[in-house]
Formats: C-alpha cells, structure tokens, sequence
C-alpha cells in the first residue's frame, strides 16, 4: 500500500520544508528552506534520508497526523510533548507510527519550531527545485490542511544506524548568537551597543525576519537620514531600519533591502535564532 | 573587541591581489571593486553604479556557469544599484572567492554588450492613471512620454521586489519621476510602471507606489516556462505601444 500521512490537524502553521531554492535570486525568489536548517538535516541523518528530503516544520506545535502504512518518524527541533497513540515518544529518535496509529505534537516548551521527517520524505511537487513554501513569494506549497494527504516518497540513502542523537533542547532562557561585522557596521555611531544591549523577540517575527526589540540603534550624525541603494540580504543579516530596532533576516528574507547591515549572524546562530520564542531575551555576541 | 568602525577594513585585509591601480582600470575599462562582508558565506562587492554591476555581473556568469574551482561553491549572483551581492555554500573559502572576484573585476569591461543579450519586445496599452502626472513632472504631453518610453531601449538591471519583477534601467534620461506620494494598494498584473531612473512591470498583482503608464499582457512570471522570468539579466526590452 502507498504510505502516507493524513493531516487531522496542523496547528498555527505547519510547512512543507527542505533545503530551499538556490540560483534563483536574481530573478527575485528567495532560498527558503527549513528556517532551522541543523534540525531538519539531523532527522533526514538519523532516518537514512537523502539530505534534502521534505519534512514538515511546525510552528508552535499542536499537530495531529495519522499514519497510512508503517512508518517511521522523527522529532527534531523545539521540544514539545509528543505522543503515538497517546503513548509519549522521544525527541532525536526513531519513532514507528503503524498504519492508522495517531502521532500527535502538543505546544512546545523549548523552541518554536519542529521538525516532522518520515524515512522517504513526503512526496509533494517541486517548484523551481524545491518543495519549500515561501511565505515571502507565495512559492511551493500552501500551508499544510487538516484533511490533506501527504504521500511519503523514497529519498532514502542507506539505512538509519542510531536510534537516537544526543541533541540539546533549544534553550529556554537567554540566548546568545555570534555577529560577523556586516557591510554596512561603518553606518552606526557604536556597533558595541549591539553586544551590550538585551534585545527581546518580538511577537511580531516569522519566517521572513526576527524582530528584536530594545534601546535603539543609532546612526552616524550625517548618515542618520541617509538612503541606502537597495542592495542583496542573506539569511541571518541583521538589517536595522530608521527606528533602531534589528530584524534578523529568517528564511524568507526580501531578496534585497535597503536598510543598512549592521552584522550577519553565523549560520549556527540563525538556526538557533530560528527556535527563539516571542518574548524571549537575546544576547549578540561580535566574532571578530 | 570592540568592532570599531573600521573593523570592515580588517575583514578586507583577507590575502587578496592589490586592486588595479586607477591608471590600468582607465586603460582596461576594468571595474573598480571593494569587498563588504556579508557573513560566512558571501561577499557584497560594491562598484561605482549600476554599469560597473552589470559588467562584473557579465564577467562573472561565465564563470558560475564553469562551475570551475572556487565557482563551483558559488549558487547566486545578485545584481542592485552599487552592489553585486555574490552568495556560496557555507564550506567556501572566502579568500579565494574574493581573488576569483577580484581578478574578473580587472578583465571586466563597462558598457560592453553581455555576451547573452536577447531582446524582449513588450507592447504596452499606455492608458495608465498616471499618464498625465508624469507629463506634468517631465514637461511633456502624454504622446511624447509613450514616445520617449518607446523610442529607448531599456536593460534588465536587476530585480529582488517580486519574482519576475526587473527594474530596468538606461531608459530615456528625460522619463525620471519621483514615486507617488501615496502608493497604491492595488497594482494590477502587467502594470508598466515608471519610479526615479527606472521602469518595470508589476508580475503580479500586488501594493504599488510606481507611476502607471499601462499594462501589458505580456507574462513575466511562470513558473512552469523555463526560465520562469521573462525579463532575465542580459535582456535588452523594447516597449512597443499596441495601438487597437
């Protein structure tokens, strides 16, 4: 019988991700692509995936899926109280779900985001290369539906070798990210400010930038109404707009910006800055 | 440490070859190049304008397209107005990448024709809302706006808004407008646009603060066409007015 997952519920926002679109900046569509790339990889490692094998990204959990066919499932990402058939299973391991067995995903307690792979991946039609739903260009596919069915595919590569990965949670308390200088640190009057001041996330971040929110950035005096040429973001660059407050560029960042890049986090940091949770308290930390 | 200002240059002083003094770069029509860090994995190479982008852009195509040694980690080339943004995989060596740049940048010639030009024609019905406000900015009656907007071939520049949208640039110097004070909320697709030294198409529709001269029919986005952009760089675009 062909396996697959019929989604009974998927929480605040479930998404088709993989390792996203490359070469196509140019011509305005962004890389997309699991927004905590280290999670995602990890459970394709641990099911014998090919790397690149779709999975889904939940956001703030509250997924109910059932299985159509054995299968075997891993959690990876934020921690969140997860259970088959109402029995609790592990995260960063091998989970069987049997044909018509519910895995169910409750509300996170560490980090935002999770990561549901399936040996095989789920099998859904590429868009330019990717599967991934960006939430900037509307590419790939609509958010996940209760009622869908998510066929799994054969992106296999050998065999899982371990049941289990010893993998920290995401931290609940203060987080610290690591800042490269970015292109533009030359506009502001004291870049250490970045390191010295506790930003908090603000509730309204997604997978197109995180919003830090705390003492303002300041300009130089005689670039302080400066206008900056738009010009090309990556993933992780910290752009900070005329009000001082730093969006950290997610996934689903504008192809180019035009407000000046203070830093560009270390990609490590952007994953971990991906599970930060609205309220959370951040520290920048300058690797010079 | 304290990242000081200056602490760009010390991102700079990567091993990399002098740049070609001022006197060479005269001789040559090389691009003068300074390399921006842009985290792990990029360099954002600025130039002097948006010509010294599309020559270094045109220099290094090519050699994406070789995917030869340090090129091979090279995925994305992103063209703006000052800027060439150049995107690698995380495992690139920097270093390289910025020798590689630096050494295209000295072969790199302005102005030259890019060796995969194509022209686009895209006829417009030019009865845009904003017709009359860009005769009133430019000094020209609407005839002589359709006339002007025709009469010069436009170049894809580079894009980043929407996917498919181009901003075009080396249009008729007389066809620059501010945006409009109040941007629309509602752009309709193939809206023929014009903002500051730039046209475009709007691919979609979408929110807009662009001066309208007309819509086309023609189909910039389709992401079941090979390219899915109509308007890819190296396009030459020639507006025609559908007169029916």
């Amino acid at each position: 019988m062909n396996r697959a997952v019929e989604v009974l519920a998927p929480g605040p926002m479930t998404l088709l991700q993989d390792l996203g679109r490359f070469g196509h900046l140019a011509v305005g569509v962004g890389r997309a692509g699991a927004a905590d790339a280290g999670s995602y990889l990890l459970g394709n490692r641990l099911l014998g995936n090919a790397s690149g094998a779709a999975a889904l990204e939940v956001t703030m959990g509250n997924l109910r899926l059932r299985a159509s066919g054995d299968l075997l499932v891993c959690l990876t990402g934020a921690a969140a109280p997860a259970s088959v058939d109402g029995r609790p299973v592990p995260r960063a391991a091998l989970v069987e779900v049997r044909h018509g067995q519910e895995l169910s995903l409750g509300m996170p307690v560490a980090g935002l985001r999770t990561y549901v792979a399936v040996r095989g991946g789920f099998s859904v039609p590429e868009v330019l290369g990717s599967v991934s739903s960006d939430t900037m260009s509307g590419l790939g596919p609509e958010p996940v539906r209760a009622g869908q069915v998510l066929p799994v595919g054969d992106r296999t590569e050998g065999f899982p070798v371990v049941d289990v990965a010893g993998v920290a949670e995401p931290s609940t308390g203060t987080v610290t990210l690591d800042v490269l200088p970015g292109p533009r640190l030359d506009w502001f009057a004291d870049p250490e400010r970045l390191a010295q001041t506790p930003w908090s996330v603000s509730s309204r971040s997604d997978r197109k930038g995180i919003r830090l929110e705390g003492e303002p950035l300041e300009r130089h005096a005689e670039l302080r109404d400066a206008e900056l040429p738009s010009e090309g973001m990556v993933r992780g660059a910290i752009q900070v707009p005329p009000n001082g407050q730093p969006v950290v560029f997610l996934n689903d960042h504008p192809v180019t910006g035009g407000y000046p890049v203070i830093g560009v986090l270390r990609s490590a940091s952007v994953d971990r800055a991906a599970q930060l949770q609205p309220g959370q308290e951040v520290r920048l930390r300058w690797n010079l | 440490m304290t990242p000081a200002p200056d602490s760009v240059d010390a991102v700079d002083a990567v091993d990399v070859p002098d740049a070609v003094d001022a006197a060479d770069a005269a001789a040559t029509g090389s691009v003068s190049v300074r390399f921006l860090p842009m985290g792990e994995a990029a360099w954002l190479v600025e130039t002097d304008d948006i010509e010294s982008v599309l020559a270094l852009e045109a220099a290094l195509a090519p050699l994406l397209r070789s995917g030869e040694g340090v090129w091979a980690d090279v995925d994305d080339l992103v063209p703006a107005a000052r800027t060439l943004l150049v995107v690698a995989r995380r495992t690139t060596n920097l270093a390289d990448l910025a020798n590689g740049i630096r050494a295209a940048a000295g072969r790199a010639t302005r102005g030259a024709p890019s060796g995969t030009t194509t022209v686009t024609e895209i006829p417009v019905h030019y009865d845009g809302p904003d017709l009359d406000d860009v005769a009133a900015h430019t000094g020209l009656t609407r005839a002589e706006v359709v006339a002007a907007h025709t009469g010069t071939p436009w170049r894809v520049g580079f894009g980043g808004f929407a996917p498919g949208f181009a901003y075009l640039v080396g249009g008729d110097p007389r066809l620059v407008v501010p945006r409009r004070t109040e941007p629309r909320t509602r752009v309709p697709v193939g809206a023929v646009a014009l903002a500051g030294e730039f046209s475009g198409i709007y691919p979609r529709e979408s929110p807009g603060g662009w001066q309208l001269l007309g819509t086309t029919d023609a189909v910039l986005w389709d992401v079941d066409r090979e390219p899915p952009a109509l308007l890819v760089p190296g396009t030459t675009v020639r507006f025609t007015e559908v007169t029916s």
